[in-house]
């Protein structure tokens, strides 16, 4: 082919520098992938990691435990939630806005997203509640595997 | 009797399967063209078998026959009809099944109307289909057996998730399968251009209506998803970029980028290798989204078992076939001659920053749906959302929409800037008042500011191709076209508004009160229970009028599911043309006030109107080449501009190494 059509590149070169470029887009897209991830995702506290090592305030993660037994009020407005979440170590105090999932119960578990406020209080965005007695978010399910462990350990002892 | 009429009906398709196979591959190695010729119609007639398994198993839902474990466990013979056809598919085997059907009907259609790729080719195509497929009856005959008896007739069926008992159950999965499944072809096609060496514009041409219907499904698929999930779900969200949506997000993304990669190599001989290997990830998004959904390692509504041993057999169909087949391309890829060249400036150079961007926001998705994963791994557990998925992708997506404007004016080969200038400066322009003007309107975030001004310019120069040609006779594929690029303007807008100006009102109320949200006003008239065929609810019954406009009736319910127990929130909705307002109810305080959640969504409706526009256009795109090829087919004039500008007939290729 005697085309000279590669608007300044040579021919010869287009085919690499093709690749060149599909290759550098998806390092590049990876890089910032794995870069934002390290920043972006939320995770998984139970109040005991909270106590230990407390999160900044403001950033977004997910926290998992047991709702204490008399700890749910609500406030004036009738649509915000405040009551504790411990894991038989540590208590945190959760303030939620919004309508509560219908299992969201005293003493059985729940896993909430969002962040801690600077008077180490949670506010909480969305919580997961069970929806059914199949559909358990994955936390939720190892997590009240772990408090009957350790139920069981305390009444051994 | 029917169960098993449907489970040797099965068998008999894995085994006609295992036919194709072998006369596919033995007719082609040996030439034994009477052997070979056995492929075609074992393809065709395993579709039909197929069709009459699942036959099968509607109807031994539709008679909630209990002696079938998978009714027993998933159906109720106090479900409505139609929830209880669509509970067939509402669960693990009725899921693999319908996928199976639809991969098996996908392989009869092509055996039984493609006949414009070479011979050889077609061989290998039918050969790959029926391996993979293959692997899936076993899948689904060995561990996942759908017509399973049960040893004791329960009384009464375990019932169907309540979220799923919905009309959006009854659509959705079926179009998102014939989309994933019909990626399969694709797959076929570019395995058997890398084992035959034929990597051609005709074979681009003939992937193209294949990879274009099952895209357009796909599209109907999500769109159909978001909104179910918006109405269903009760948190007023249309996109949660849950590893479930991501699963069905991926395949789409490579199949837009392949459709676009296929018109080059159609239309100029260009991008062979690339395409071939889209070809190739396009179907493998598909079978890890399948994995992913149906091993049970993500847990969602859609997660029907959790059950390991089908996690690894999925696993390993997974990386027999991606792996397999990313070998062959591995082995073949520098066989494939390099095609026709092009200047940056020109059509190519647009289609080829559409596919690198597409391909890269692919990865983003990918590696933040399998993050989670990876640390769990290390015992570290963490979830990904919003804060990561919409800024990273956003940084490939701006961008292609500045091309966007651009690409589809400019000639194939190379061209001239200039020529374009016109309506690329109007579109701009556009683009920035807007963004300008919007910078003044509080509380505006960057993200929904930028896809305000980019919507209207987006919207503006998609137009611009029809610009100057005589509309009746612009061909389909070029409405096609445009009216699918004017559809992501008007999604873009409908998500930017919504984000930007969505107004939400969370209140406690007493039956009587008022309530306001954006120019909505409205009352809570009464709250009474009301009942269904398998539910009870607490139904609010409200009054609402848009700026003192005529008052409309709104009734939000919670809802009890008694098989099995669970609760749903049934949302209002009200819609205007200018939005959407979207009320939920809540529970009762002890103080007797009702929870309210009531939320003005301005133009929010405009994402799926985008999403339907663009399958639309892809429709009107398929139509246009299916006629335009069955013109060709009778030797007329062609009027698709692909031959009008295409470059002259390529020389025969495929020079082994």
């Amino acid at each position: 082919m005697t085309q000279e059509t590669s608007g300044g590149i040579k021919p010869k070169h287009q085919r690499l520098v093709l690749i060149l470029l599909a290759v550098g887009a998806l390092i590049g897209a990876s890089l910032l992938a794995m870069v934002a991830l390290q920043d972006q995702a939320s995770y998984f506290y139970v109040p005991e990691d909270i106590e230990a090592n407390p999160p900044e305030p403001g950033q977004a993660i997910r926290l998992g435990g047991m709702v204490e037994t008399g700890s749910i009020q609500t406030a004036a407005d009738g649509v915000t939630t405040e009551f504790v979440v411990h894991d038989g170590i540590a208590r945190v105090p959760v303030t939620y806005t919004g309508i509560l999932p219908d299992l969201f119960v005293e003493n059985s578990g729940v896993v909430a997203d969002g962040r801690m406020d600077a008077n180490g209080v949670f506010v909480a965005d969305q919580l997961l509640a069970k929806h059914d007695e199949n559909y358990t978010p994955r936390e939720l399910e190892e997590m009240t595997a772990e408090q009957m462990r350790a139920e069981l350990q305390e009444s051994v002892e | 009797m029917i169960p098993e009429l449907g489970l040797a009906a099965l068998w008999l398709a894995a085994a006609l399967a295992a036919l194709q196979l072998l006369a596919g591959f033995v007719g082609t190695r040996s030439g034994n063209a009477a052997f070979a010729a056995l492929a075609r119609p074992a393809a065709t007639l395993q579709a039909f078998l197929c069709i009459i398994a699942f036959c099968a198993l509607l109807y031994v839902f539709a008679v909630t026959d209990l002696s079938v474990q998978l009714v027993a466990t998933n159906s109720h013979s106090l479900k409505p009809m139609i929830f209880k056809l669509s509970g067939a598919w509402g669960n693990h085997e009725g899921s693999m099944l319908l996928w199976v059907t639809v991969m098996a009907m996908a392989g009869g259609l092509i055996a039984l109307i493609e006949r414009r790729l070479p011979e050889k080719t077609m061989m290998a195509t039918l050969c790959a289909q029926a391996f993979v497929a293959l692997g899936f009856y076993a899948f689904l005959l060995l561990s996942s057996n759908p017509f399973e008896r049960l040893a004791e007739v329960p009384p009464e069926g375990n019932g169907l998730n309540p979220l799923l008992q919905d009309i959006g159950l009854a659509f959705h999965p079926p179009t998102l399968y014939i989309g994933y499944v019909g990626l399969s072809v694709a797959f076929s096609f570019a395995v058997a251009a890398l084992l035959t060496r034929n990597v051609t514009p005709d074979f681009a041409r003939v992937m193209r209506p294949w990879v274009l219907g099952a895209w357009i499904f796909l599209t109907v698929g999500i769109t159909a998803g978001s909104y179910w999930a918006y109405y269903e779900l009760g948190w007023g969200g249309w996109w949660f970029w849950d590893p479930v949506e991501n699963a069905s997000l991926m395949p789409w993304l490579a199949a837009t980028a392949l459709l676009h990669s296929a018109s080059v190599l159609a239309a100029r001989d260009a991008l062979r290798t690339w395409t071939i290997m889209l070809g190739v990830i396009a179907f493998s998004m598909s079978m890890l989204g399948t994995f992913l959904v149906r091993s049970g390692i993500l847990t969602s509504v859609h997660a029907f078992a959790v059950d390991p041993e089908r996690g690894s057999f999925i696993l390993a169909l997974l990386t027999l076939y991606i792996g397999g087949a990313l070998v062959l391309f591995a082995l073949r890829a520098n066989t494939i001659a390099e095609g026709e060249r092009f200047a940056v400036m020109s059509r190519e150079g647009a289609l080829v920053v559409n596919n690198v961007g597409l391909t890269a926001i692919l990865g983003v998705v990918l590696l933040g749906t399998l993050y989670p994963l990876l640390t769990e791994a290390f015992d570290v557990r963490v979830s990904v959302g919003p804060p990561y998925f919409n800024p990273v992708s956003a940084i490939f997506f701006l961008p292609m929409l500045l091309v966007l404007m651009v690409g589809p004016l400019l000639r194939w080969k190379r061209d001239d800037f200039t020529r374009v200038r016109k309506p690329v400066a109007i579109a701009l322009a556009v683009t920035i008042v807007i963004i300008i003007r919007a910078v003044f309107w509080d509380g505006i975030g960057l993200l929904p500011l930028l896809g305000l001004g980019l919507a209207a310019g987006v919207a503006i120069a998609s137009l611009a191709p029809l610009q100057g040609r005589s509309l009746r006779r612009t061909p389909l594929a070029i409405w096609g076209m445009c009216i699918a690029h004017f559809g992501i303007a008007v999604a873009l807008f409908g998500m930017a508004a919504d984000t930007a100006f969505q107004k939400e009102r969370l209140v406690a109320v007493s039956v009587g009160d008022t309530v306001e949200v954006g120019a909505w006003t409205g009352r809570l008239d009464s709250v009474n229970a009301v009942a269904g065929p398998n539910w009870t609810a607490m139904q609010a019954n409200m009054h609402l009028s848009y700026d003192g406009g005529p008052e409309l009736e709104a009734h939000p319910q919670s809802r009890n599911f008694w098989a099995p127990v669970m609760e749903t929130s049934e949302v209002a909705l009200l819609t205007r043309w200018n939005g959407q307002l979207y009320v939920a109810v809540g529970s009762q305080g002890e103080d007797g006030r009702w929870q309210l959640r009531l939320w003005w969504k301005p133009f929010v409706t405009f994402i799926w109107y985008g999403g339907l526009l663009i399958a639309l256009g892809g429709v009107l795109s398929l139509i246009g080449r299916v006629r335009s090829d069955l013109r060709r087919r009778r030797g007329e004039a062609d009027d698709s501009e692909e031959i009008a500008d295409a470059a002259p007939e390529p020389e025969p290729e495929a020079q082994p190494a």
